[in-house]
């Protein structure tokens, strides 16, 4: 090429300078496990079905919960939420109302009527369900979308276990559970209602049924001999909370009730008491409050409805329509240890609520099933030692929760169908978690957490009308929005703008970013500024 | 999507809402560098060091400029980093016209490309003159004040990465107080740079009456493509003063580039406003503010500030008071910062 005067050579663009030559450290992008998803009992990909809300996709919000949880709406209002304690917008503001928008989707779809189709091929196997609970229900319901039949056999007259017959209305209405157990039944699982199994093998033999999850709960109160004279009623937490459902009014408990526990029950117990009419209903625990196994949260809103709290006692006697108790004190340890010293509490009925043992009589002929401490032994693919039988919810060593059980359920379900092939269920590895330093939070606005209604606190103790409200549209989409999305990339663009070396590809919605190493210089820059961890800086290999 | 539709109900995008773009904003209102088709007008395989805010602020300037002119725009470039790193000797990383002038003559040489295209009355070729603050502050001083003053129809850009690094990080008249230098040693009485009485470019700026003068800063990139797009839809001699942060000069990490220009931000060091006519009309506030140690501290060029055994609290202590003289001028400070 003829060149000008003093040019010797042809112009070229910088890109023949490849200057990720100079890279010593690698960007990479990563995908990280959430804390909320991480401590989900039930295995929800919660801040995916929350990008989903966020952008008003209420109905990809659902059908994603709908991919590890049945119950939606239940979960909403019933669950713990251990995601709520895990979020990383703890360390900004306050958690992400996870279980508030969860029940928003879930009350939408009972209302639209939304419906889960089953794709899956039926495969003709038949399984058998015993409990109509959390857990069996989540097993049907996994069952069914995995090409099963399923069938669930329930003692009690009406289907939903220990959500039924232990949550009080207050907390669950029954036409939400009703609406969330009929959609499973329409997925064409039968519930067998009043129908008690006495023996597991020879049923399962006589009706065809290849595998069998059994998930029946923890029904027997545990029982404290408490010197007596006859003056004060007892009574058993979880026997009240079951006969108010059952129809009939529990019998007096009358105007003065103490409740023995510190559990979740207790709180229902109590709770419950206020609204049958008690005047004065108190919580004796033996410890502290702090250390009461109970969520703060119930705690908090039975002492708004005006149950008391007397902790460090234990029950001595009950004598002349009293009830004496031992004062306590925390030994080094943190062991109670009694003071020697006495309280005197006048009252009409002490109900006891110190926990639940399994009462499973029709597993003890069934050989190779066995026990410890009352409960019933699986390995980590949810069998019992009969080959084919499977166990979850509270009968098996966990912590006791509904939740717990839905994810029982579902693994459960995932191992039947595998052994069921003949084959064994691999769990898919799960990525490390989003911490909250990986984040860089400048980038998120300042959003304080939306409020659920509350009904005022007259009705809430006369009555068992929902204390909770739902959020309205505009609040649940906020609150979704409030989610940082830990450890996942959300597509900001935050990366692909903020590159000097202009080393970044935009791939499009939804196909996120690559880089070009060829000109990556390693600053990591990008890194720094992700605002929620999705990249990670990886020495260079040689 | 459901027939709900609650994207025009709720405006508030918590996810992300200072981030570059958000999915959730409507896809014509998000950045000119969060488009796939971005021009890039300074392009891979530039030779500035790991993490220049320098590369960083000049991309998003100049692709804003070409997307506010339809792809029109010529740029002149004093010599300094942004030249050397840009445009070695055959290879060049700019995608536009592109004009290399000299260490200080730029604002010169843009007014002649101005007067070129009104002599051939294009209006549609808009002009943008770039250099460092070595070329602005000291240098080409005279001849941008010339280009104020004659209101030529040209928006300058200095980017200010507070002295001359690609020759060795001497000194110019933008150099913070303080601050060491291959030419103010942190050694003697008063380590550092002088406590001299600022040359505030911006100001001077102002000072002449152009249509628009703005600072900007690579910590808030939505800002500083904002004001290049407002600038290039104004006539006249306009001043855009881009804070740059230079990893090798100022001892900071190559991926901190973007922190420290936030920290010189928010702790009032380097205020963020619009002036037209020699009047401010807007300003950023500080968002969350910091100490000015928060900023000093992760720069090398400022450790003698913090040394164990004798930290010099009082020289601290005016730049302190630099920043909240800062924050009082400009009245910074909004609700919750």
């Amino acid at each position: 090429m003829e060149k000008p005067f003093a040019i010797t050579l042809d112009p070229g663009s910088s890109l023949s300078n490849r200057t990720g030559s100079w890279r010593t450290f690698r960007p990479v992008y990563v995908d990280r496990l959430p804390p909320c998803n991480a401590t989900c009992p039930a295995g929800e990909n919660i801040q995916h079905w929350l990008y989903h809300a966020e952008e008003g996709d209420y109905r990809g919000a659902w059908d994603e919960i709908m991919r590890n949880n049945p119950m939606p709406a239940i979960m909403g209002r019933a669950c713990y939420h251990t995601c709520e304690n895990a979020c990383n917008r703890n360390n900004l503001d306050a958690t992400v109302g996870i279980h508030a928008v969860e029940r928003f989707l879930g009350d939408l779809a009972i209302e639209k009527g939304w419906f889960v189709k089953v794709d899956a091929p039926p495969t003709g196997k038949n399984v058998m369900v015993i409990g109509s609970g959390p857990g069996g229900l989540s097993a049907a319901y996994h069952l069914t979308l995995l090409g099963h039949k399923a069938a669930i056999f329930e003692a009690m007259p009406h289907a939903g276990g220990m959500m039924r017959y232990g949550i009080p209305r207050y907390r669950l209405p029954i036409k939400v559970l009703d609406a969330e157990i009929s959609r499973i039944e329409a997925m064409g699982v039968p519930i067998y209602l009043n129908t008690r199994v006495s023996d597991l093998k020879a049923t399962m033999k006589e009706r065809g049924f290849h595998a069998a999850f059994v998930s029946v709960g923890a029904w027997a109160p545990k029982r404290q001999d408490v010197t007596n004279d006859g003056s004060v009623k007892v009574a058993y937490a979880i026997d009240i909370l079951r006969s108010i459902e059952e129809g009939g009014m529990p019998a007096e408990i009358g105007k003065r009730v103490v409740i023995v526990g510190g559990g979740n029950v207790a709180i229902d117990a109590a709770r419950t008491a206020v609204r049958l009419g008690a005047e004065e209903v108190i919580i004796a625990y033996r410890r502290t409050r702090e250390r009461m196994p109970a969520h703060q949260f119930e705690i908090h809103e039975a002492l708004e409805e005006g149950v008391k709290l007397h902790t460090l006692r234990r029950v001595n006697e009950c004598k002349e329509g009293y009830i004496i108790l031992d004062k306590m004190v925390l030994d080094d340890t943190g062991w109670p240890v009694p003071t020697g010293q006495l309280e005197y509490l006048e009252a009409d009925t002490i109900v006891m609520a110190l926990g639940q043992d399994v009462d499973a009589p029709f597993l003890d002929h069934v050989s190779g099933v066995e026990k410890k401490e009352g409960n019933l032994l699986i390995n980590d693919h949810m069998m019992t030692g009969a080959d084919g039988i499977f166990a979850g919810g509270d009968m098996v060593p966990s912590d006791r929760t509904m939740t717990t059980a839905v994810g029982h359920g579902k693994k459960a379900a995932r191992n039947i169908d595998a052994w069921l092939r003949g084959e064994t269920y691999q769990p898919p590895k799960k990525h490390p978690v989003a911490t909250f330093e990986s984040l860089n939070t400048w980038y998120y606005e300042d959003a304080p957490p939306t409020v659920q209604p509350q009904l005022d606190i007259i009705r809430r103790q006369s009555g068992f009308a929902e204390v909770l409200g739902n959020l309205d549209e505009a609040n649940a989409l906020f609150e979704a929005r409030r989610c940082l999305s830990c450890g996942n990339c959300f597509e900001c663009d935050n990366c692909y703008s903020i590159c000097p070396d202009n080393a970044i590809t935009k791939l499009g919605p939804g196909r996120r970013f690559s880089f070009k190493y060829d000109y990556c210089k390693g600053c990591s820059l990008c890194v720094k500024e992700c605002p929620c961890g999705a990249i990670l800086t990886i020495t260079e290999s040689t | 999507m459901t027939d709900l539709n609650p994207q025009q109900k709720v405006k508030f995008y918590q996810k992300g809402t200072y981030t570059t773009s958000n999915r959730l904003v409507d896809a014509r209102a998000r950045l000119v560098q969060a488009s796939m088709d971005r021009n890039n007008s300074l392009t891979c395989g530039h030779r500035a060091c790991q993490g220049c805010g320098e590369a960083l602020g000049a991309r998003y300037a100049i692709d804003a400029a070409m997307r506010a002119s339809h792809n029109q725009t010529i740029a002149v470039n004093a010599t300094g980093c942004l030249e050397v790193f840009t445009t070695p000797y055959p290879e060049t990383s700019w995608q536009i016209p592109w004009v290399h002038s000299l260490f200080g003559n730029a604002p010169a040489v843009a007014t002649g490309v101005a007067a070129a295209l009104k002599v051939r009355k294009n209006k549609q070729v808009r002009v943008v003159a770039q250099g460092g603050d070595g070329g602005t502050t000291d240098i080409g001083f005279g001849c941008l004040s010339g280009m104020f003053e004659r209101n030529d129809d040209v928006l300058y850009i200095c980017y200010d990465n507070q002295g001359y690094m690609n020759t060795g990080v001497q000194r110019s008249s933008a150099t913070p107080p303080a601050a060491r230098t291959a030419t103010t040693q942190a050694v003697g009485d008063a380590p550092g740079n002088v406590f001299g009485t600022g040359k505030n470019v911006p100001l001077i700026a102002m000072a002449h009456n152009i249509p628009y003068v703005a600072t900007a800063s690579i910590a808030n990139l939505k800002d500083l493509e904002a004001k290049v797009t407002k600038a290039m839809h104004i006539h006249g001699a306009r001043y855009i003063h881009v804070n740059v942060p230079c990893p090798l000069g100022w001892g900071s990490a190559p991926h901190d580039t973007v922190r420290v220009a936030r920290l010189m931000v928010e702790c009032g060091l380097f205020p963020l406003f619009e002036a037209e006519f020699g009047e401010v009309t807007n300003v950023i506030k500080i968002r969350k503010r910091v100490p000015v140690e928060e900023y000093l501290k992760i720069q090398k060029r400022f450790a003698h500030l913090f040394r164990k055994d004798k930290p010099d609290i009082e020289r601290i202590r005016a730049i302190q008071a630099m920043a909240d003289a800062n924050i009082k001028r400009y009245k910074l400070l909004g609700e919750g910062a």
